[in-house]
């Protein structure tokens, strides 16, 4: 049996960040299920990241990886919020019906 | 008297007015009046011991620089004051009547919400027929001009919320600034034949320069005749003589004060100042004298033809001003430049004060200026009455009243000029002496006699004007009445000290008329008798009358009534055509070509390109993300690669 190395690693992350871009293109309905797709996306940038250090012998990696989730915590809070001030004063998430910027 | 004094008299009023007009919020609105009253009282008063200084102490002439206000290479024009017998006449005469009507306009205008800005105005006004007046060159001279037009211009819009006001503040000022264009090239011509604008320097060459002739249009015309002519076509503006006459009626839209001082006393008179002040000059010129003469002569009778039949209590003044002012023009033209002054001193008084009783009258029957919406007022306005009569009698030259010294000095060096134009003027002035004493005892007659023919209301709040009023009104009746007296030495051309230059070899009317036979003297008062008594008959004894010679001479009448058409012959003329051509500009050059290709064409180029980028702002979130990506994408192959 094989060991796992650093390309599995980083295949797993390809394939989770290639979902959630996928996950965006493809979703037109729910603004949420946009921002579980971004943060899938930060996930694999952090898997890549403490993979990376891990294999490197280098810490500092998995140290940024932690700074990284608290950002991105921070972060869907924020679009969290965004969503909720969209309900009330729209009545709806639906993406589509967010299309004011349209030129 | 020294210099200082002078500019305290030009300068004070001016210091008024601004305080006055910019200054009113935080002194206050009585301050205001009483500042810019005082200032032109106190401005009177140095005047008056100006004068007194020349006449009864014998002073020499005063000239004296403020600053250089103009210098480039050789030529220089300096701000000053040069004060000769013509100029302290004309300083005496302009701020005792601005400093009635200051006064009178104090109870005129006590109802009115913006008194500071009309008394900064009148103050500004003081200040520029001043600094006219004053003026040791043409320069001043010509910014004094264009200033009392501006100020005139403020004055006759004051009441800006009635548009006749405004029609008639504009049509003021153009007519003024056509003939202005008049006094422009007479000051070109003037710099290039005398070399400087300076009246000294003008005048110790004039002489030397009398026989050069000038290009002017293509035609070789003697230099001062040119000269003159400019200087007549400049002064026939200001001075509202046939033909650029126009404006003066309409001004009488401005308050009542306004015409008084301005219309009537001051202002209008600048351009007979001109001439008198340009008399070393004009002395030499032959067709241009003439010219003027003629010009003045017209006015005189015209004008008395237009007042005859006008409903418009202050237009018939407007029109006897504009004959009188006719009469003023005829003298300088027949060289009796000390008569004119004369005339110019004497009517500023009787005539701001028949203005201001006008006022008064107005005043007294809420602001109805129509004459037969008027009448039998006499009792209940007997001081407003009785100074009616003394200006109207001086206005039609009874003795003892001033008008009969002048307008008689006036004729009488018309007619001893010796000439047939002399003979033919004397005539046309005398006509023109029977019509002035005719219309203006039909304004008493309509006004006084009679029953009151407006509605009854009005009659009982009929009240006589308050002391403020009557004051100043007095003041102007003792002027009307004794500055013919006190004029007399006038007629002596000694007595200008060379102020005025009257070549007796040649023109030697004003000498003559001293000797002039008794019947010459004084038929033009039997005239003007009859023409009073004629107005008596008419309009008191055989009330009707009027209407019935009017009813059998309608053309006539019709063509008194409409003024000579001059406005409308205007309107088709000149008026139209300026606003086709104006419509064309706006339409063709402006629409059509500027906004076009400029503003509007940038705009257009800016939309058609926006338009054509919109369409990738699709407003959907995953194509902005997938152009981001794509962004990403082709960012990270790059630096691979």
């Amino acid at each position: 049996m094989e060991t796992i190395g650093l390309t599995h690693y980083l295949i797993l992350a390809a394939a989770l960040f290639s979902i959630g871009v996928m996950g965006i293109f493809l979703n037109r309905k729910n603004i949420i299920l946009v921002l579980m797709c971004i943060e899938m996306m930060l996930l694999a940038v952090n898997i890549n990241l403490v993979a990376f250090s891990s294999f490197s012998g280098d810490l500092a990696g998995q140290i940024f990886s932690f700074f990284v989730l608290t950002v991105a915590a921070a972060e869907i809070s924020i679009g969290l919020a965004i969503v909720t001030v969209l309900f009330r004063n729209r009545g709806t998430i639906e993406i589509e019906d967010s299309n004011l910027m349209k030129g | 008297m020294p210099a200082i004094f002078y500019f305290a008299i030009v300068l004070l009023p001016l210091v008024a007015s601004i305080f006055a007009g910019l200054g009113h919020r935080w002194i206050g609105e009585k301050p205001a009046l009483a500042l810019t009253t005082g200032s032109v009282l106190v401005s009177a008063v140095l005047s008056l011991f100006g004068l007194l200084s020349m006449t009864v102490l014998g002073h020499a002439p005063v000239e004296a620089t403020l600053y250089e206000w103009i210098a480039t290479g050789n030529f220089s024009i300096n701000f000053g004051v040069y004060v000769d017998k013509l100029t302290a006449l004309m300083l005496v005469l302009v701020t005792v009547v601005s400093a009635m009507v200051h006064v009178y306009s104090i109870g005129y205008m006590a109802e009115d919400p913006s008194k500071p800005r009309f008394f900064s105005y009148l103050s500004l006004f003081t200040f520029m027929m001043l600094a006219l007046v004053t003026a040791p060159n043409l320069v001043q001279l010509f910014l004094g001009w264009e200033g009392v037009g501006l100020a005139s211009y403020l004055l006759i819009g004051f009441w800006h919320h009635k548009e006749s006001a405004n029609a008639a503040s504009l049509k003021a000022f153009v007519v003024n600034r056509v003939a202005d264009m008049g006094l422009i090239v007479a000051m070109l011509i003037g710099f290039v034949t005398f070399g400087s604008l300076a009246f000294g320097d003008m005048f110790a060459s004039a002489s030397a320069v009398a026989g050069q002739s000038i290009d002017f249009l293509g035609i070789q015309a003697p230099v001062l005749e040119v000269f003159g002519l400019l200087l007549l076509f400049g002064a026939m503006g200001k001075s509202a003589q046939i033909g650029l006459h126009t404006w003066l009626p309409d001004a009488m839209e401005g308050p009542t004060p306004v015409s008084a001082l301005i219309h009537a006393a001051t202002m209008v008179t600048a351009g007979v100042f001109l001439l008198a002040r340009m008399s070393p000059v004009l002395e030499l010129t032959e067709v241009a004298l003439t010219t003027i003469a003629w010009v003045g002569a017209l006015t005189a009778l015209f004008a008395a033809t237009i007042g005859l039949t006008q409903k418009d209590i202050k237009r018939v003044i407007a029109y006897s001003t504009c004959s009188q002012l006719g009469y003023m023009f005829f003298a300088c033209g027949v060289s009796a430049y000390s008569a004119a002054m004369f005339h110019l001193f004497t009517h500023g008084f009787f005539k701001a004060l028949l203005f201001l009783a006008a006022g008064s009258v107005i005043h007294a029957l809420h602001h109805e200026q129509d004459l037969f919406k008027m009448g039998g007022v006499k009792r209940v306005l007997p001081i407003t009455y009785g100074l009616m009569w003394i200006g109207s009698l001086a206005l039609a030259g009874i003795p003892p009243f001033a008008g009969f010294f002048s307008k008689d000095f006036i004729l009488e060096s018309a007619v001893m000029s010796g000439t047939q134009t002399g003979y033919a003027l004397y005539m046309v002035g005398t006509l023109a002496a029977l019509l002035t004493a005719f219309y203006s005892f039909r304004v008493v007659f309509l006004a006084f006699h009679g029953k009151f023919e407006g509605e009854k209301e009005v009659f009982d709040h009929v009240h006589e004007s308050p002391l403020v009023m009557t004051v100043p009104m007095l003041v102007l009746a003792v002027g009307a009445i004794i500055t013919g007296f006190l004029g007399l030495g006038m007629t002596n051309t000694e007595w200008w000290g060379g102020a005025i230059v009257i070549l007796e070899d040649i023109h030697h009317g004003v000498v003559a008329a001293h000797h002039t036979p008794w019947y010459l003297k004084y038929f033009p008062l039997v005239v003007a008798m009859s023409g009073i008594f004629a107005a008596w008959f008419v309009y008191v004894k055989k009330r009707g009358v009027a209407e019935k010679i009017a009813k059998a001479s309608d053309s006539l009448y019709a063509i008194s009534f409409n003024k000579w058409y001059f406005d409308e012959l205007y309107d088709l003329l000149i008026v139209r055509n300026v606003k086709t051509l104006g419509r064309c500009l706006w339409q063709k050059g402006d629409v059509l070509t500027i906004d076009r290709f400029g503003p509007d064409g940038a705009a257009w180029v800016t939309r058609k390109f926006s338009a054509l980028i919109r369409p990738l702002q699709t407003g959907y979130i995953y194509h902005y993300a997938f152009v981001l990506i794509l962004g990403m994408l082709a960012l990270m192959t790059w630096l691979m690669v």
